[in-house]
């Protein structure tokens, strides 16, 4: 039992999902409710658990472990990494409820069941300490997914809704294979234990490769990341940012918690290959960007793109490169959360995603134009800003490991303000072409109520980000001396490698 | 003697119930039905609750033919549960139409016993006998609609195509006893241990063949889409679930205790049989529009399922297998029981998948059992259908056979393609014609148990069912 005297994270488990069944057995407007108080209570909770967290304690906190059968064991726990990205679940989760409150008005009960079970299974994969219950939490993830962009989606949702299911389950399934091999080798499924096993060096390539199968469909990198401009452009809005904002972020948590600290050798083996894949994914997915008419099409290739600087940070074996990543995840969390959000709220009203069928926003909906300002900076990454932090960060941390591959992913920032900033342009500044869209009503107080909250988090974040890198930089240390035997060498640390030094050397080490 | 009768108890038992109940429906007619019916289920859980007495470890009947250990007595139970759930589900089914005969219970009672010796068999004898008494009685049942053509049809082929099986079996026994000089198990690994010569390796060969019919593994699975369409559907239940677990028990039995030391040999075979029938009951489904037909190819793709945990040849392969067919039978039946509800405003039966359309709005509860059932049967955890594929492949991966776990699981994603199909048809499509509403009878009970069976509610049964399955495993090795 955990220093709190219950099972917190039990309990966060099953609020969403005793309230996803209740809903099942209601009425429209009662699943509404029922939903939305859910989401809030583990808000709730969530908040508790962040101030009940005690930074620079144990490495695990709030264990919980009950023997099942065999190998399996309902064993739960946290540390820092995994307290930031349950936090950003359980923040969007009531933004999502409250953003599908009158955009969907069919089949209620069930979305609303389907959303709460998608919060218990994301919770579950963050908390999981047992390799199979994580396994567990991770795919099962589909079933609601599935539910969700296939019944309430566009017009195209069955393509899209069988290309996400196909593409994750054939990415995972490779690393259940792996994952009874390395449970069969090491006889233990518990996370923490396997984390400091040292697998033969041979063995790890292609356990990485087997994970990275998965973490890669789910992150997702370029080329294996078509299926998400499909479903995002079908999925819902809620849908949209559930998928943005956490179920992308299992991939980067996957890479954190398994591939560096279980396969160090294999990663640092495999350096280029991940570099190679995130460089290519931040130039060519930015070009797509640029070209899109769809709104949510733009955003969803601007996440493949960012989420190659989560890779790049993760696989450039530093600090600096590591704690970037981790803001870029929460960053991008929150930012393509609330952009989807900007977009559900146009769409609400226009019923269209096409960029040309707006124009002069600014005009009727003045406030919607700041918010939607703020946002698009801090997707470009602008300072003070959550974007900047990260962005910033991960290529520092890239420079560090090799210079080249922050050369070209510092590309990526000018693209990505590009394409932000050509959209953004289209469909609020210009004339006002459409005069529907010229009648628009600004943002009312629910959708405000909505945008809000991101916004102030946002800022939060650029500005004082040590308020979310604190809980996290114990891990990062712990993992940072697991993963540092292995690390590549490096092109960017004349000074420390060459010795003796020569003056001209140091001089020009000194100066980074 | 006496101890030998012992031993075959649950055999005689209903054995006995079989002959007596033929005599009530003999003179009293087909209005008998229901009561003989439901004095089978009586005699099933006779039978079921001998079976723990009479077991003991390596104990054999009738100097080594028969054998009554814990693994036979796992297959038993199992067997006997399903035979009873489908014989249940019949009722209903076939009652409609006032056509429910008497002779449906006896038939399916006769072809238990022949299961229950397929399972204990300790010599290719009985294992045949047993065999032929199993399928002679399913001949009759797949033919039960005398008057509908695409029973009578489904009943000839199936009849026609089993006996050619049965040929080749006899063929392969006859090779082994030639080589070999015995029928008997343990005699059989004893001659293979030797070495094994050509003329063994072709009976191993023509026996695998003849029980992979049986198990309806490709390439011996033709007979199975057109007899499971054709046969009434209460029919199709069944022989998706009792005879596939004693045909697989039966395989397994004889790869271990007959075939042992040809370990090697028999290998290339399973695994062979097992890609090619998850592939194939994989690629072959996409494409059906009867939910039979579907089913059908569901059932081949599990059985290879099955197959790569008989493959790693082991104990805990060998338990998965068990583990395996408990959950499969369990899913499979539901399904089906899922499909005996379907009918028309006018009470005709209907197989299309189209006309599952739209069903969580017409019939939500329904719609649901059957998304989970679908859902399960595509090994998407949290549903129960995971764990029997992740034992199996647990079992692989144990056995050094990493490349065919990592292969056999792609190809489960093949599968999950049609699956995840019935559940786009059910709920993202508009409704079709809503099925003829019926109150809340066996069937659906039978529904609603084998819902919250592989609904993750089944995971307090994992422990218990796989100690057990181990167990059973243990005593073939």
């Amino acid at each position: 039992m955990n220093s709190l005297g219950f099972p917190i994270l039990s309990l966060m488990l099953a609020v969403p999902f005793v309230a996803g069944l209740a809903c099942l057995f209601s009425s429209a407007n009662g699943a509404r409710w029922i939903a939305l108080l859910a989401t809030f209570a583990n808000l709730a909770l969530g908040i508790f658990l962040w101030d009940a967290y005690q930074i620079g304690g144990p490495q695990w906190q709030f264990v919980e472990r009950a023997e099942i059968f065999g190998p399996f064991a309902w064993a739960l726990g946290i540390d820092g990494i995994a307290l930031m990205l349950i936090l950003l679940s359980v923040f969007l989760m009531p933004v999502c409820i409250a953003a599908s409150w009158t955009a969907i008005d069919r089949r209620v009960p069930e979305y609303m069941a389907s959303f709460l079970l998608m919060e218990t299974l994301m919770v579950g994969v963050f908390v999981a300490q047992d390799l199979y219950l994580f396994y567990l939490f991770f795919e099962a993830g589909l079933i609601p997914m599935y539910l969700i962009i296939g019944i309430w989606g566009g017009a195209n949702r069955i393509y899209a809704s069988y290309k996400f299911f196909l593409y994750t389950l054939l990415g995972s399934v490779l690393m259940l294979i792996a994952m009874l091999w390395m449970v069969n080798v090491a006889g233990t499924a518990d996370i923490p234990t396997l984390m400091a096993y040292d697998f033969p060096p041979d063995a790890q390539t292609w356990l990485f490769l087997a994970f990275f199968a998965s973490f890669a469909v789910k992150m997702p990198m370029w080329p294996v990341h078509t299926w998400l401009p499909d479903a995002h452009v079908q999925a819902p809005t809620a849908g949209s940012v559930i998928l943005a904002g956490v179920l992308l972020k299992m991939g980067g948590y996957g890479f954190i918690r398994f591939s560096l600290p279980m396969f160090p050798e294999a990663s640092a083996q495999l350096f280029w290959l991940v570099m190679g894949l995130s460089l290519v994914a931040i130039v060519y997915t930015s070009l797509v960007a640029l070209v899109q008419q769809d709104m949510k099409k733009l955003i969803a290739y601007s996440s493949v793109a960012h989420m190659a600087f989560v890779t790049i940070g993760l696989f450039a074996f530093n600090r600096q490169g590591l704690e970037g990543a981790l803001i870029v995840m929460l960053s991008h969390g929150l930012v393509s959360g609330a952009l989807f959000l900007c977009v559900g709220v146009i769409y609400d009203r226009l019923h269209t995603r096409e960029i040309d069928r707006y124009g002069g926003l600014a005009t009727n909906m003045p406030g919607y134009a700041i918010l939607f300002m703020l946002f698009t900076m801090a997707s470009v990454g602008l300072p003070g800003t959550s974007g900047f932090v990260g962005e910033f960060l991960s290529l520092v941390g890239a420079y560090e490991a090799n210079s080249f591959v922050a050369a070209i992913a510092t590309t990526g920032i000018i693209l990505g303000a590009a394409y932000m900033l050509y959209l953004y342009w289209r469909v609020v500044y210009g004339v006002q072409r459409n005069a529907d869209a010229a009648a628009m009503p600004d943002l009312n107080r629910r959708e405000m109520a909505i945008l809000a909250p991101i916004a102030a988090v946002v800022l939060w974040m650029g500005v004082y980000p040590e308020s979310f890198l604190a809980p996290m930089s114990n891990d990062v240390g712990l993992l940072l001396a697991r993963i540092e035997r292995a690390a590549p060498s490096s092109d960017s640390q004349l000074a420390r490698t060459a010795a003796p030094a020569t003056p001209a050397d140091a001089e020009h080490g000194s100066a980074h | 003697m006496g101890y030998s009768l012992q031993l075959t108890l649950p055999e005689l038992i209903l054995s006995g119930a079989s002959l007596i109940l033929l005599m009530i429906t003999a003179f009293a007619g087909d209005r008998s039905g229901r009561l003989v019916t439901w004095l089978a289920v009586l005699a099933f859980v006779v039978a079921g609750f001998v079976i723990p007495g009479v077991t003991d470890v390596g104990a054999t009947a009738f100097d080594g033919l028969f054998i009554a250990d814990s693994f036979a007595a796992f297959s038993k139970i199992l067997i006997y549960v399903s035979a009873a759930a489908a014989m249940l589900g019949a009722m209903g089914w076939f009652g409609r139409d006032r056509d429910y005969r008497a002779e449906y219970p006896v038939l399916i009672l006769l072809s238990a016993i022949g299961m229950g010796m397929m399972v204990s068999a300790g010599d290719l004898l009985t294992l045949y006998v047993g065999l032929e008494l199993q399928s002679l009685a399913a001949y009759v049942l797949a033919s039960f609609q005398r008057r509908d053509n695409r029973s009578a049809e489904a009943g000839l082929k199936y009849f026609v195509l089993g006996a050619l099986a049965s040929g080749i079996l006899l063929y392969g026994v006859s090779l082994l006893y030639g080589f070999t000089g015995t029928t008997l198990f343990a005699g059989i690994a004893q001659g293979l241990s030797e070495g094994v010569s050509t003329g063994e390796l072709f009976g191993i060969v023509f026996v695998l063949a003849g029980i992979a019919f049986k198990v309806s593994a490709v390439p011996f699975h033709m007979w199975t889409p057109d007899v499971y369409e054709g046969a009434p559907t209460p029919v199709t239940a069944f022989f998706a679930s009792a005879p596939k677990v004693a045909a697989m028990a039966m395989l397994a039995r004889v790869c271990v205790e007959a075939m042992g030391p040809a370990t090697f040999e028999w290998r290339q075979i399973v695994i062979f049989m097992a890609l090619a029938s998850t592939i194939l009951g994989g690629v072959a489904a996409i494409g059906q529009a009867n939910i039979k037909r579907l089913l059908a190819y569901s059932s081949i793709n599990n059985v290879g399922f099955a197959l790569i945990g008989l493959a790693a040849g082991t104990q805990a392969g060998i338990a998965s297998v068990l583990f395996y067919m408990a959950v499969y039978v369990v899913m499979t039946l539901g399904s089906f029981f899922v499909v005996m509800k379907m009918r028309d405003e006018a009470g005709q039966p209907v197989e299309t998948i189209a006309s599952l359309s739209g069903l969580s709005r017409t019939r939500p509860g329904l719609a649901l059992a059957m998304a989970l059932f679908m859902f399960s049967l595509a090994g998407i955890p949290p549903l129960l259908g995971f764990w029997p594929k992740f034992f199996v492949f647990e079992a692989a991966v144990q056995a050094d056979l990493t490349w065919l776990a990592a292969v056999g699981i792609a190809t489960s994603v093949i599968g999950a393609y049609y699956y995840i199909k019935i559940v786009k048809i059910m709920y993202f499509d508009d409704p079709a014609p809503a099925y003829e509403r019926s109150g809340f009878g066996v069937e659906s009970a039978l529904i609603l148990l084998s819902a919250l069976f592989v609904s993750p509610l089944g995971y307090f049964l994992i422990g218990p069912l796989s100690q057990v399955s181990q167990n059973a495993a243990g005593a073939l090795f």
